[in-house]
């Protein structure tokens, strides 16, 4: 598969502070790549790395392709609670960077926020205020916005976070299925069972680094830890 | 009620004072929803203290007045992301210091007492043809900038981190929402004071968030409360004597009050429905 985004000796860092060194990493097309790793470890310093909002300290990150194609599905917590805005209005900021030159959406634009509302079942609430709404619908809402922005990769970041178990594997579950549709998924996650379940690849920051296949990670010493600290056993 | 119209500085006072109220109808829908409206009462103490300086020194009030308060604008932004002091603390040193500033320059110049009153307040006499044409221009440029980045502010004002992983330099369009409020709070200042022009960002806002859910409705009904409070404000100045910015503001205040108990009422029933069903 062709590679999107290949990281080469990466630090990660503020000023004198580095939070994780030579990270080195390839992300493919169709990959689902789950980035694990304690807090502190780097993982949200790399995820905004990867958009282009935190410059490396060293190393080099390649991109195949435009990365502002990257759709992003930030932490819930980043959002304000009381933004007076319809589902829709939400779901069509998404198209923002394909507007390039153009002042305004055009049809298409429009008719891919209805796409992707229709995907996530929320078609229905377009009307709606998002604040209003519901912990998994809300992140529904987000995602429908992240796919807007994607055209290869979707960068999720605890797209569980604050969720129940139940809301939270109907979202894993359209994760899937994107997955499927040949959408690159890269998921920071605190969570395990997408690891598990879902992955391919893995890439685990912290104190002992690893990047390769899961079936590897998880026979590995650093895995095999993880596994157990999340109190998972067989 | 007609002849209100027709001296020909009420004509001038009504076309610059609708077209601020507009703009800053619409700047601050933004400027409210990120958390800046702080900003807007900053840059208003500001202009206070560049318009006594400009008097005192006879200096053109707009020439002088603009590029200061823009300077501010940005200062106070940099300041907002980079400095240890609170941007709160920030904004209220930097306002205090120009009114104190204001202040000491006028009443150093002795005989000028009177025009602290219409500095702070307003006065419907102070728009000049010049100052007309001026306003008109700017605020054209502040409407049309608006109407055109509007899919822009909407992704930067919501969720500024998701606009930047999509290329779009938040920072910028947050710099040029903090001159344009810069440029409109100059323009309406001389007219309805600066004191309470920052009411003018602030409450249309916060008045039409109380019955509007969407963004757009938000944008539309405040530039709509922000225009018929102007009309009804100016009026009854007018007509009773009032200082005009102050009965704009009474007027905000009324209508804010209105919203607010409608959208309890509304809840109220909601609810009951709900429970009922």
């Amino acid at each position: 598969m062709k590679p999107l985004i290949v990281g080469k000796n990466i630090t990660l860092g503020y000023e004198d502070q580095v939070v994780a060194k030579n990270l080195n990493f390839t992300v493919s097309e169709g990959d689902y790549l789950c980035i694990l790793g304690d807090n502190g470890a780097g993982k949200s310093t790399l995820v905004k790395a990867i958009l282009n909002l935190h410059e490396p300290l060293e190393g080099n990150l390649d991109f195949s392709f435009d990365r502002s194609e990257i759709g992003y599905l930030p932490q819930r917590s980043q959002i304000q609670r009381d933004f007076p805005s319809s589902v829709y209005e939400v779901v069509l900021s998404g198209c923002v960077n394909s507007l390039k030159s153009r002042f305004f959406y055009d049809k298409n634009d429009k008719k891919r926020a209805l796409d992707n509302m229709a995907k996530l079942e929320i078609l229905n609430l377009s009307k709606q205020p998002f604040a209003l709404l519901s912990g998994g619908q809300q992140q529904r809402v987000l995602l429908a916005r992240a796919l807007c922005a994607a055209k290869k990769v979707l960068l999720l970041d605890e797209p569980v976070s604050g969720l129940d178990s139940h809301t939270s594997s109907e979202l894993y579950k359209i994760i899937d299925n994107l997955n499927e549709d040949k959408m690159t998924i890269i998921m920071v996650t605190h969570d395990v069972h997408p690891a598990l379940n879902s992955a391919n690849t893995i890439l685990h920051l912290g104190k002992s680094f690893f990047f390769g296949k899961k079936e590897r990670y998880f026979e590995s010493e650093v895995g095999k830890k993880y596994l157990e600290e999340s109190g998972h056993h067989d | 009620m007609i002849e209100m119209f027709s001296y020909s500085f009420m004509q001038r006072a009504i076309i610059v004072g609708l077209l601020v109220s507009l703009c800053s109808a619409l700047l601050g829908v933004s400027l409210v929803l990120r958390r800046f409206s702080m900003i807007g009462d900053g840059l208003s103490h500001v202009g206070f203290g560049a318009l006594a300086v400009a008097t005192i020194f006879s200096f053109s009030p707009l020439a002088f007045t603009i590029p200061v308060v823009v300077i501010a604008a940005i200062l106070i932004l940099r300041i907002n992301e980079k400095s240890k002091i609170g941007s709160d603390s920030a904004i209220a040193l930097i306002s205090s210091s120009s009114l104190a500033i204001g202040v000491m320059v006028i009443s150093y110049v002795k005989g000028t007492n009177t025009d602290i009153n219409n500095f702070l307040f307003g006065s419907l006499l102070a728009v000049n043809k010049t100052d007309a044409v001026f306003s008109i221009i700017l605020s054209l440029a502040v409407l049309l900038s608006y109407i055109l980045l509007y899919p822009r502010l909407y992704v930067v004002t919501f969720d500024p981190v998701f606009a930047r992983s999509a290329s779009i330099k938040a920072d910028r369009y947050t710099t040029l929402l903090a001159i344009l409020s810069a440029l409109t709070i100059v323009l309406g200042m001389r007219m309805l004071g600066s004191l309470l022009i920052s009411a003018l960002i602030i409450f249309p806002c916060l008045s039409a968030k109380r019955v509007a859910t969407t963004y757009k409705g938000v944008t539309i009904l405040s530039a709509v409360i922000s225009l018929s409070a102007f009309m009804i404000g100016i009026t009854i100045s007018y007509n009773a004597g009032t200082p005009v910015g102050a009965s704009i503001v009474i007027v905000h205040l009324a209508i804010f009050i209105a919203l607010t108990i409608f959208s309890f009422i509304k809840e109220y029933y909601q609810q009951k429905r709900l429970l009922k069903e």
